[in-house]
């Protein structure tokens, strides 16, 4: 394609945008005289250099708009919504007329009559009021021409009549310049002209000058090469170590510095500012508040904001989605928020800002909220969460239900939005670039989206491990902590419970991985191995887990690369980096490390059968029990979901408050629960030495429910086939192959909290 | 080279002749350190850096399903274009370019085991030996449908 087009569809572009901020400015500021000009410059730029290549259609459409433009800019012509609608209507033609000269290098056969007579109707109807329309013509022209003038008056050379009387004598006897007739005329010294040029080529070029367009593939080589180049440098600087000349360790001190800041130099190249993302919002919140009927007000916090430019292009149509999600079921009609005692107008707030090496962006509406009774009952509906789990979620959990596949609660499906699919596969772009998404609602109050994402994908700072006798890198950004178990709590740290493994983290149960198990690699050769166990805690979903790996090496930054197609079947790693060695090393894919553990998440969930070693490949929900012996009735199962912690208590700790059992816990009294009793067992065995507790939290308060024995954390579908005989129970369901009564722990510690607690 | 005529890189892979166009390989090189892929399909040997490229190595033992080298027996690394990217193959032993005709081709056998037929795109008989023509992207199709089962 022609140079001059391609840098036209580049500039073309760039006004466009410019143009629909504006005119929604505009709207507001309807008395902006520089925002008029603006407008008008753009459009009159648009139709010059669109028909000086050749783009009549563009010039024929934007002729009009100039036309009504130059009115308004006059202050003949008052802006109101339906002239900005038919301007932006043009924007979009423009916006299309564009599209195809880039796919087909022609403007098509797009039939533009339309909108020309809507712009022309406009024109008209104004000219008809305004008789004075034949001077309108050589205003305008005198209006094109009068800068060189303008820059004379401002710097106070010669008076703005004479300006005048000289772009009038320019429209009668064609094009000279201003500056030849003005100094013909004698009104001023050739010389101040000659001064007043290059203020007005410099206020031109400002903005030009210190930017340059750079072809985006030659940016990606050179930060390939940058890659390549620290990967060199990490070889250096492993071999400096076995060196002892002094010269040549500053030379490598030197690389050393320079990469670093060549490395951040090319990163910045690649960094724009989320504003780039943020500046179609205010043209989509407009149009939707006036196809639905609301008012709404948008408001921006750091826009300035820098980000990756695949990671702005990869969230901008999630972030569009949730815009006009909020506009479309978060925000109420205006009648609606004045009933509920809130101003006419919603408001829709988007903050942007970095912290701890990543970017939060927060997107906030002050509208209905969402109703979590409607979302937990659509849940339940669609199969989402079985329904004795449902009623045990915190309201976050219930809240963040919205990004599950399958999942809508619009009452009414809208051309804009509530057609289910949507919030999940914002969730699943957002995952896909290493971020994590939540929401957060008070009914009645509004809506607040919290993304958080990584700022750059293509090198990022990582923990290297070893394992099996190989080495594998970590993502930083789902690093915890680490936890090194040496000597007896080595030995007995991490318990098992048949197969799972679970160690108790600050009193709480952190599940724990094996990678050499997990990945399937021989065990290194025992021996002059330490016997410390290392676990790396690491953060996938909204779930922590332990990975237990031979030996934690170093942190290093590493260099992302894709893996070949042939691997990409293997969901455990997330792509490939070189070493300082010039090794390959594999990096580990946390999120689906922890689905293939069968982790991940609330929701998730399959497990690997230990026995087969081969994937349950199931999408059903499952949920994880805690199973349980009482006495001498069989065996009793509570969502492992409801278990904060498992606590062995010695019975001599165990004191009376009034005629309940408590202990102290944590700083606090804990009550607890005998479920023998509450279960009304004959005989509940003597209780004697340590008991065993099971720890349940809600609303701030710890329960501990006394148990005889833990038996087992099994993952399965459970469905209730026996009506409960007891009102502490829910029922009875089949695990692992036995009759298991499941207690039902909301209605038991409510009666004790309820009734003044049980005997 | 007249037109029906082309050349072809030839190596061995458990005594037979084996030959790739000689304009999809990229490189012979001998050996390099090797990355194990764990989880991975079998016959992925693993991850090798080449001049900070990371390419995937194939077992063309194992892809044809002939027994394994003997851990004393290194194998050659034959870097092919493909359009999914370089992969590298490993291949016992590395043979000269030869020349071929177009009147000496013939199909590959029925009586070659099927997935032999299925990577063999035909033969060529030269003086003293058949060279095999390997189809190189169906030997590096693995991991997709149609390839090999993953574990």
């Amino acid at each position: 394609m022609d140079e001059f087009i391609q840098e036209f569809l580049i500039e073309g572009g760039e006004l466009l945008d410019q143009l629909d901020r504006d005119f929604v400015e505009f709207e507001k500021n309807p008395n902006s005289k520089e925002l008029v000009a603006r407008i008008f410059r753009a459009v009159h730029t648009l139709k010059g250099t669109g028909g000086t290549i050749g783009l009549k259609k563009l010039e024929s459409v934007n002729h009009v708009g100039e036309s009504i433009l130059s009115r308004m800019r006059e202050g003949k012509l008052n802006v109101n919504a339906e002239i900005t609608s038919a301007l932006l209507r043009m924007i979009d033609v423009d916006r299309q007329l564009l599209a195809a000269v880039e796919r087909t290098g022609e403007e098509g056969d797009m039939d533009l009559t339309e909108v020309i007579q809507s712009l022309t109707d406009i024109l008209t109807a104004h000219d008809r009021v305004n008789k004075a329309a034949s001077d309108e013509v050589q205003k305008t022209h005198a209006a094109n021409l009068d800068l060189t003038g303008n820059i004379l008056v401002q710097q106070q050379a010669v008076e703005p009549d004479a300006v005048a009387n000289a772009v009038k004598s320019q429209c009668k006897d064609g094009p000279h310049r201003t500056d030849e007739i003005l100094a013909a005329s004698a009104e001023i010294q050739k010389q101040v002209v000659q001064d007043a040029l290059p203020a007005q080529s410099e206020s031109r070029e400002d903005s030009i000058s210190s930017n340059i367009r750079v072809d985006v593939n030659l940016l990606e080589k050179v930060m390939n090469l940058v890659g390549e180049l620290v990967l060199a440098r990490n070889q250096i600087l492993q071999f400096t170590s076995t060196q002892k000349d002094p010269a040549f360790l500053n030379t490598a001190q030197r690389l050393n510095l320079i990469t670093t800041e060549l490395q951040e130099g090319v990163m910045k190249t690649r960094m724009q500012p989320i504003g780039n993302v943020w500046n179609k919002f205010p043209r989509i919140v407009r149009d939707l508040s006036n196809a639905t009927g609301k008012s709404v007000r948008l408001e921006m916090e750091g826009s300035q904001t820098e980000l990756d430019k695949t990671i702005i292009e990869a969230i901008k149509d999630p972030l569009t989605h949730i815009v006009r999600n909020s506009l479309d079921h978060g925000i109420e009609k205006p009648a609606e928020r004045e009933a509920a005692g809130k101003p006419r107008q919603g408001l829709l707030f988007l903050r942007a800002f970095h912290e701890g090496g990543q970017v939060n962006i927060e997107i906030s509406d002050d509208g209905a909220g969402l109703d979590l009774n409607a979302i937990k009952e659509k849940a339940i509906e669609r199969g989402i969460v079985p329904s004795q789990q449902a009623a045990n979620m915190s309201d976050r959990a219930i809240g963040n239900l919205i990004f599950m596949a399958g999942f809508s609660t619009a009452k009414q499906v809208t051309n804009i939005s509530g057609r289910g699919v949507g919030m999940d596969v914002v969730r699943t772009n957002i995952e896909k670039i290493g971020g994590t998404v939540d929401v957060s609602s008070v009914r009645g109050r509004g809506t607040t989206l919290k993304i958080k994402i990584p700022l750059t994908l293509a090198i990022i700072p990582a923990l290297i491990v070893t394992t099996g006798g190989e080495r594998f890198a970590i993502p930083q950004v789902n690093l915890v902590e680490l936890v090194r178990l040496e000597g007896k709590a080595a030995e007995t740290g991490i318990e098992s419970i048949q197969e799972a493994s679970v160690y108790r983290l600050r009193g709480t149960l952190l599940p724990v991985i094996h990678l050499t198990r997990e990945l399937k690699l021989a065990r290194p050769v025992q021996g002059n191995h330490d016997s410390a166990i290392n676990i790396v805690v690491l953060q996938a979903d909204s779930r922590q887990f332990g990975l237990v790996v031979d030996g934690i090496n170093d942190t290093e930054e590493i260099v992302v690369k894709p893996l070949s197609k042939q691997l990409r079947t293997v969901s455990c790693f997330a792509g490939a980096t070189i070493m300082g060695d010039g090794k390959v090393a594999l990096i580990l894919d946390i999120l689906g490390l922890a689905q293939r553990a069968s982790l991940a998440g609330d929701s998730a969930g399959h497990r690997a059968e230990a026995k087969s070693g081969e994937l349950v490949e199931e999408a059903e929900q499952r949920e994880s029990w805690l199973l349980f012996r009482v006495g001498d009735r069989g065996k009793l199962a509570v969502p492992l979901s409801m278990v904060s912690r498992l606590e062995e208590f010695d019975s001599k700790s165990i004191e009376r408050s009034g005629n309940r059992q408590v202990v102290q816990y944590r700083g606090e009294i804990m009550p607890l629960v005998s479920i023998a009793d509450a279960l009304q067992m004959a005989n509940p065995a003597a209780r004697e030495g340590s008991l065993q507790v099971v720890v349940h939290t809600a609303g701030g308060s710890s329960v501990g429910l006394i148990v005889d024995e833990i038996l087992d954390i099994v993952d399965q579908h459970v469905s209730i086939t026996r009506e409960a005989e007891n009102r502490h129970l829910l029922g009875s369901a089949v695990i692992q192959q036995h009759v298991t009564d499941l207690l039902n722990v909301p209605e038991l510690i409510s009666s004790i909290t309820g009734n003044g607690g049980i005997a | 080279m007249s037109a029906n005529q082309q050349q072809f890189c030839t190596f061995f892979i458990k005594g037979l002749l084996f030959g790739v166009e000689v304009e999809t390989v990229q490189e012979v090189i001998r050996r390099l350190d090797m990355t194990r892929v764990p989880l991975a399909p079998d016959v992925v040997a693993g991850l090798i850096n080449l001049r900070g490229q990371i390419v995937t190595a194939i077992d063309l033992r194992r892809r044809l399903g002939v027994p394994d080298r003997l851990d004393s027996e290194l194998p050659m690394n034959v870097v092919v274009r493909t359009a999914d990217g370089a992969v590298s193959l490993l291949v016992d032993e590395i043979g000269d370019v030869v020349e071929v005709e177009d009147k000496d081709f013939e199909v590959a056998p029925d009586t070659l085991s099927k997935t032999s037929r299925e990577l063999i795109r035909g033969v060529y008989k030269l003086n003293k030996e058949l060279l095999l023509v390997l189809n190189t992207q169906r030997s590096v199709n693995i991991g997709v449908p149609g390839g090999p089962e993953t574990n």
